[in-house]
């Protein structure tokens, strides 16, 4: 909130300064949709409407085009059961046979990330998964839930992720400790890796954008934002894809803690 | 001034972005010349390889960070 507020000053500055022909960051401003009041914890704003579109659509391709359950699948229901395939085959081969049971929840965190990635790129649209604030929540919410699966499968046995049973004596109470700091930076680096591709790309995108508007090297322009694009599709793919993997390596550790 | 000194370091952590491409090409150098010895055994370790590539480029992101925290924030 206050961040938004402190991008909108820096906007306009950098406009009336008359440096680059719009901001590169501008594209990231929450707005409310309906009036310009303050954007509170129920404000209706482009991100809750862009997230209900990546929703919407998500309900449009898994339960609506796949509503016939055919044998032989139409061209929809062949890309859910593509995705569905794709991810269930990932839990399994990284979790093993009984990490198989949590795989709703991975394949609806993967569905979520790649439709809002992909709809990000839409021309207007607005990159949900840049804000921190929506990937944190999906990263924090992976780690509370992968931390209290652990203690509750295992007790306290499962701090012995943290006890190298493989490591010298005198080495482990140190290697305990920087096991304990890199599980804890765990969620901040899985939430900022996904909104910081996802925003650095679009950024990155933008600011190619803006140099458009000299003649001199729009055509150049041009065709950076199409190779800069083209490069964005694939990263969309494989941050969610990314994003999906590291939950079920955790997911694994949860499992089976010792080494 | 101060303004002037933050622009500097946001240059300055951008070279963390160049040095994490690095540490990407690298990740994905050794898993091309390992897929080229034995391409049998490459496919099943693409899970591993882009965990590797998630894991460099996240440093790089880092530092992107910072180069906007000082843009922006401080």
């Amino acid at each position: 909130m206050l961040q938004t507020k402190r991008m909108i000053n820096v906007a306009t500055d950098v406009q009336s300064e008359g440096g680059l022909a719009f901001h590169p960051l501008d594209q990231f401003i929450v707005k409310p949709l309906f009036g310009d009041g303050p954007v509170g914890m129920f404000t209706v704003t482009n991100a809750t409407l862009w997230m209900a579109i990546a929703i919407l659509t998500i309900i449009a391709v898994f339960v609506l085009g796949s509503k016939g359950r055919a044998i032989v699948p139409t061209r929809v229901q062949s890309v859910a059961e593509l995705m569905y395939s794709f991810v269930y085959k990932m839990v399994e081969d990284v979790t093993g046979k009984d990490g198989v049971k949590y795989f709703p929840y991975i394949m609806t965190l993967f569905v979520f990330i790649l439709f809002a990635n992909y709809l990000a790129l839409l021309p207007m649209s607005f990159s949900t998964t840049s804000h921190i604030g929506v990937t944190a929540i999906l990263g924090f919410g992976v780690f509370f839930a992968i931390t209290a699966l652990g203690f509750i499968l295992h007790g306290a046995s499962f701090l012995g992720l943290f006890w190298m049973k493989d490591a010298p004596l005198f080495l482990r109470p140190i290697i305990a400790v920087i096991e304990v700091i890199s599980y804890f930076v765990r969620p901040v680096s899985h939430s900022i890796r996904l909104a910081g591709n996802i925003l650095a790309g679009h950024a990155v995108l933008k600011v190619f954008a803006t140099f458009a508007a000299v003649t001199l090297v729009s055509p150049l322009s041009v065709l950076g934002v199409v190779a800069i694009y083209g490069l964005e599709v694939i990263v969309a793919g494989i941050q969610a894809y990314v994003f999906t993997i590291l939950t079920c390596v955790y997911l694994k550790d949860a499992l089976h803690p010792a080494h | 001034m101060e303004g002037e000194l933050a622009h500097i370091g946001a240059g300055l952590a951008a070279i963390g972005s160049g040095i994490a491409a690095v540490g990407v090409g690298n990740v994905a150098s050794n898993y091309l010349a390992g897929a080229l010895r034995n391409p049998s055994a490459a496919a099943s370790q693409t899970a591993t390889l882009f965990i590797g590539l998630a894991f460099a480029e996240a440093l790089g992101i880092f530092a992107f960070l910072v180069a906007l925290l000082l843009m922006f924030a401080v």
